[in-house]
C-alpha cells in the first residue's frame, strides 16, 4: 500500500490532536480549502483526554501535498500535533446505517442472512421501518448497501473514519512532553 | 452586567482590583509596554476608547483616518522597534478596513495586535448593525485570533496575544472583543504569558543537522548564501558577519533582507527577485551549494522552480518548520532562530575563502553596472530617472535614514539603489505587494524611531490609496518626509503590459491631482521638482525642513526596471535590458 510516489494521489488519514476550542474546525478546513484540497470524510471528537479533541480526517492527495498541509496545521497555536497516516499504519473503521421497509424482512430471511453473513445487526424495529448497523471500511459498508439496495433502502447514512495509530505513543505522554518542552523560549546555545 | 464586584468581600477587594473590561484592555497593554496605539473609534468600541480617554496622558493614541492606515502604521511602528504593533478599529466596517494591514503583517511576519469592538454577545450572529464575523474573516491571514464575550477573560486573552505575536516567526493576532465584555467587570490581575502548551515557537536545534551543514560548506567549492527577513527579526547581523568574513562565503540578500548587514560589505554580491541584481540570480543556478537563512523561496525569489539551483546542495535554516521543504527541497534543514543557528555555524565551520567564486559575481556586476545601473543613475539627458532620485537620496542621507516604500517600480529601484546602513531602515511591503502601505507606514515608523530620518518613497498610483493619511500626519506633526515619483502611470504594470503585452496599455494611464494644492490643504509644505538640476537643492529643502514635506518628482514616463526576470522563467534568464 505504502507508495513513494510524490506525484500520485493515494489516500491518507490525518489526526490532529487539539485543543477544545471553538473556531478550531474552521482554522483547519482553510488550510485544505486555500489549496483546493477536497476533504472526503471528517469526525471530531473528544478523547481519552479532558480538553483535547482528535480531528481525523480522509482525503485523497500526493504525498508531497500532505506534507505541506500537515506542517501548515501543526502551525496553528491551538493545535497540539498532527500526524499523517498511510491505510496501513492505521485501524479505522467508518459506522453505516441503513433503513430499510419493515416489509422487506416479512418475505423470507434473504435481509436477515445478509445482516448476519455482513457482520451488521438490527439496531431497531418500527412498525413501518427497520435500521441496520454495520461497521468497517467504506468498501465493506458500500458492499452492503449495494447488497441491500434491490430491497429498497429508504436512507442511508455513513459516518467519517475514525482511526486509531499502530504506534505505541499515549496521548497523556505527548501532552506531558509538550508542557516540559523548552521550545517556549529563545535559546542561544552552540553546543 | 458581571456584579461580581458587588459580592466582594472587602478584604478581598484590597487584593485585586475591579475594572470594566474596557479598562482591563487598557490596563493588559500598559502592563505590555504599549505606548502607542494607532487606531479609529465607533460604536462598537466606545466603552475602550472612554477607558482610553483616562489614559490619554500615559498612552499615546493616534487617531488615523481609515482603519488601513491603523493597520499600516502598527506595521511602521513595529519593524522600525521590533515592538509589537497596536492597533484599535470598531466593529464591522471598522475591522473589515484592518483586513489588507493584516494579511500584509501576516505574510511579512510582522508581530501585531489589532483590537476590536463587536456587537454586544447577545447580537453576535444575527446581522446586527455594523455586525461582521472579523475572527472568521480574519482566520486565514492571521497567526491567532480570538474573540471575547466576557470580561474575565480579557488579561489572559491580551497575554496570550502578545506572546503569540512576538515570538518565534511573528506575526499578526486579532481580539474581538465584545461591547457587553467591555462594559462587564472583573477582578483585575495581569501575569505575562510565558507558555502555550499547543505553541512551541521556539525549536529545539539539532545539532547533529548543524554538523552535516558543516560538512557540506567545508566542502564546497562554489557556496552561496542567501539571506531574509529572518537575520532582523532574530537579530544576528553580528553573526551574520561573522559567518561570511570566516567561511568567505559570498551572500546575497532578499528584499525583506536588506538593511541586515553593511551595503558595502565586501562578501555581499546584490539583492536577490524578479528585480534583483544580475549576478545573485545567475549564480543561483551556477553554485554547488546554497545556503538559506531566515527567508522562504518567494516565487519572486526563484522564478520557475523546477529551474531553480538543480545542481547545488541546499541548507535551509528556518524558524518556521512549514517553510521547509515548501518550495526548494533540501538537503539539510535547520529548523531553528537564525542567530542560534548562526552561532552553532560560526563556532564549527572552518575558516576559509573563495576568492575567484566571489570574483565571478563580480563581473557580473560590472556588466549590471555598464548596462543598466550607470545610465539609471547618471543619467546626462532626458527625463528624471526613478534612479537618480534614489542615489541622491542615499547621498544626501548617507544611507542613514529610514526608507518606506510602497509598491511598484519605485520600490524596486529604491531596494536596487539605497544603500540601507543601519538595521530594519528598510520598510515596505514584500509578500502582499500592499499599494498604499507607505505612507501609513511611514508615520508608524517616525513614531517609532522618532529621533530617525524616515522617508517615504512612492509612487503616484499608491500615493493615491492611502493619501488620507496626510490629515493623520498634519494633525500630530509627523515629521515624515515624502517623495513622489510620479511617472503618470501604474508604472510596474505598464512595464508588464509594454515587455508581455504588446504595449497595450489598459487601465494603466493615471492622472494625478495637483499634490502641492492637496498638500497646502493639509497645511504640508511641499515642491514639485521637474528638472534634474533642482534635484539635489530640492533634497536638501526637504531635509533641512522641520515638519513633514511632500516632495513631488516627475520622472520618466515610460522607464521600466531592469534587470527582470520574466514571470515564470528561471533565475538564469534574467534580462539585462
Amino acid at each position: 500500500m505504502t507508495t513513494n510516489n510524490n506525484i500520485e494521489k493515494q489516500p491518507f488519514t490525518l489526526s490532529v490532536l487539539t485543543e477544545d476550542k471553538a473556531g478550531l474546525l474552521n482554522h483547519i478546513t482553510i488550510i485544505f480549502t486555500r489549496r483546493k484540497l477536497n476533504i472526503d470524510s471528517l469526525n471530531v471528537s473528544s478523547t481519552e483526554v479532558s480538553g483535547v479533541s482528535r480531528f481525523t480526517i480522509g482525503l485523497q492527495t500526493t504525498k508531497e501535498m500532505i506534507e505541506k498541509v500537515v506542517k501548515q496545521i501543526r502551525k496553528l497555536v491551538d493545535v497540539l500535533d498532527a500526524f499523517v497516516y498511510e491505510d496501513d499504519q492505521i485501524h479505522y473503521q467508518e459506522i453505516a446505517l441503513y433503513k430499510v421497509p419493515t416489509k422487506v424482512f416479512l418475505n423470507g430471511n434473504r435481509i436477515e442472512t445478509l445482516v448476519r453473513s455482513n457482520g451488521a445487526r438490527i439496531l431497531v424495529i418500527e412498525e413501518n421501518y427497520i435500521v441496520i448497523e454495520k461497521t468497517g471500511h467504506k468498501e465493506e459498508t458500500q458492499e452492503m448497501f449495494n447488497k441491500l439496495e434491490p430491497y429498497g433502502v429508504l436512507e442511508f447514512a455513513r459516518s467519517g473514519r475514525v482511526a486509531i495509530s499502530m504506534s505505541k505513543r499515549k496521548t497523556s505522554t505527548l501532552l506531558q512532553q509538550l508542557e516540559e518542552s523548552t521550545t517556549n523560549k529563545l535559546s542561544l546555545e552552540t553546543s | 452586567m458581571n456584579t461580581s464586584s458587588l459580592t466582594l468581600e472587602p478584604a478581598e477587594r484590597k487584593v485585586s482590583k475591579v475594572l470594566t473590561g474596557a479598562e482591563a484592555v487598557i490596563q493588559s497593554l500598559m502592563a505590555e509596554g504599549v505606548d502607542t496605539i494607532f487606531g479609529y473609534p465607533g460604536g462598537a468600541i466606545m466603552p475602550i476608547y472612554d477607558a482610553l480617554y483616562h489614559y490619554e496622558d500615559q498612552v499615546k493614541h493616534i487617531l488615523v483616518r481609515h482603519e488601513q492606515g491603523a493597520a499600516h502604521a502598527a506595521q511602521g511602528f513595529s519593524r522600525v522597534t521590533g515592538r509589537t504593533g497596536v492597533c484599535f478599529a470598531t466593529s464591522g466596517p471598522g475591522a473589515t478596513n484592518l483586513i489588507t494591514g493584516i494579511a500584509d503583517a501576516q505574510i511579512d511576519s510582522t508581530p501585531l495586535v489589532c483590537i476590536t469592538g463587536q456587537v454586544p454577545s447577545t447580537l453576535l450572529g444575527t446581522d446586527a448593525f455594523q455586525e461582521t464575523d472579523v475572527v472568521g474573516i480574519s482566520m486565514p491571514v492571521t497567526k491567532w485570533n480570538y474573540q471575547v464575550t466576557k470580561a474575565e477573560e480579557i488579561p489572559e486573552a491580551i497575554a496570550r496575544a502578545f506572546y503569540i505575536a512576538n515570538s518565534g516567526r511573528p506575526g499578526p493576532v486579532l481580539i474581538d472583543i465584545t461591547k457587553d465584555a467591555q462594559f462587564g467587570e472583573l477582578e483585575f490581575e495581569y501575569k505575562k504569558c510565558e507558555r502555550i502548551r499547543s505553541y512551541h515557537p521556539y525549536p529545539n536545534i539539532d545539532f547533529a543537522k548543524v554538523d552535516k551543514a558543516v560538512e557540506l560548506i567545508n566542502q564546497a567549492k562554489k557556496p552561496y548564501l542567501l539571506i531574509g527577513h529572518g537575520i532582523l527579526i532574530s537579530e544576528a547581523e553580528k553573526e551574520l558577519t561573522d559567518f561570511v568574513e570566516k567561511t568567505g562565503i559570498p551572500f546575497a540578500s532578499t528584499l525583506l533582507g536588506l538593511s541586515a548587514f553593511p551595503p558595502d560589505h565586501p562578501m555581499y554580491v546584490g539583492y536577490l527577485g524578479m528585480h534583483g541584481n544580475y549576478g545573485p540570480n545567475i549564480k543561483t543556478n551556477e553554485c554547488d551549494l546554497l545556503i538559506a537563512i531566515g527567508m522562504r523561496f518567494d516565487d519572486r525569489v526563484t522564478g520557475n522552480l523546477s529551474k531553480y539551483a538543480k545542481q547545488a546542495k541546499v541548507i535551509h535554516v528556518e524558524i518556521d518548520p512549514a517553510e521547509i521543504d515548501k518550495n526548494v527541497k533540501t538537503d539539510v534543514a535547520i529548523n531553528a532562530d537564525a542567530r542560534q543557528a548562526l552561532r552553532a555555524l560560526n563556532e564549527r565551520v572552518n575558516a576559509n575563502s573563495h576568492p575567484e567564486w566571489l570574483a565571478e559575481f563580480k563581473a557580473c556586476d560590472k556588466e549590471e553596472n555598464e548596462k543598466v545601473t550607470q545610465h539609471e543613475l547618471y543619467p546626462k539627458t532626458g527625463e528624471i530617472r526613478m534612479g537618480e532620485v534614489i542615489r541622491r537620496l542615499n547621498e544626501q542621507t548617507n544611507g542613514d535614514a529610514i526608507v518606506v516604500t510602497d509598491v511598484g517600480q519605485h520600490q524596486m529601484v529604491t531596494s536596487r539603489y539605497y544603500k540601507f546602513k543601519q538595521p530594519n531602515s528598510n520598510v515596505t511591503s514584500g509578500g502582499l505587494g500592499t499599494m498604499g502601505f507607505a505612507m501609513p507606514a511611514a508615520m508608524g515608523a517616525k513614531l517609532g524611531q522618532p529621533k530617525k530620518e524616515v522617508i517615504a518613497v512612492i509612487g503616484d498610483g499608491g500615493f493615491q490609496m492611502t493619501l488620507q493619511e496626510l490629515g493623520t500626519i498634519s494633525q500630530y506633526g509627523i515629521n515624515v518626509k515624502m517623495i513622489i515619483l510620479n511617472n503618470k502611470f501604474l508604472g510596474m504594470v505598464r512595464q508588464w503590459q509594454q515587455l508581455f503585452f504588446e504595449k497595450r496599455y489598459s487601465f494603466t494611464e493615471m492622472t494625478s491631482p495637483d499634490y502641492q494644492l492637496i498638500a497646502q490643504g493639509y497645511g504640508i509644505e511641499g515642491k514639485k521638482v521637474e528638472n534634474r538640476d533642482d534635484l539635489d537643492q530640492s533634497i536638501q529643502t526637504m531635509l533641512n525642513h522641520d515638519g513633514p514635506y511632500l516632495m513631488e518628482v516627475m520622472v520618466e514616463k515610460e522607464g521600466n526596471v531592469f534587470p527582470m526576470v520574466p514571470a515564470g522563467a528561471s533565475v538564469s534568464e534574467i534580462r539585462l535590458e
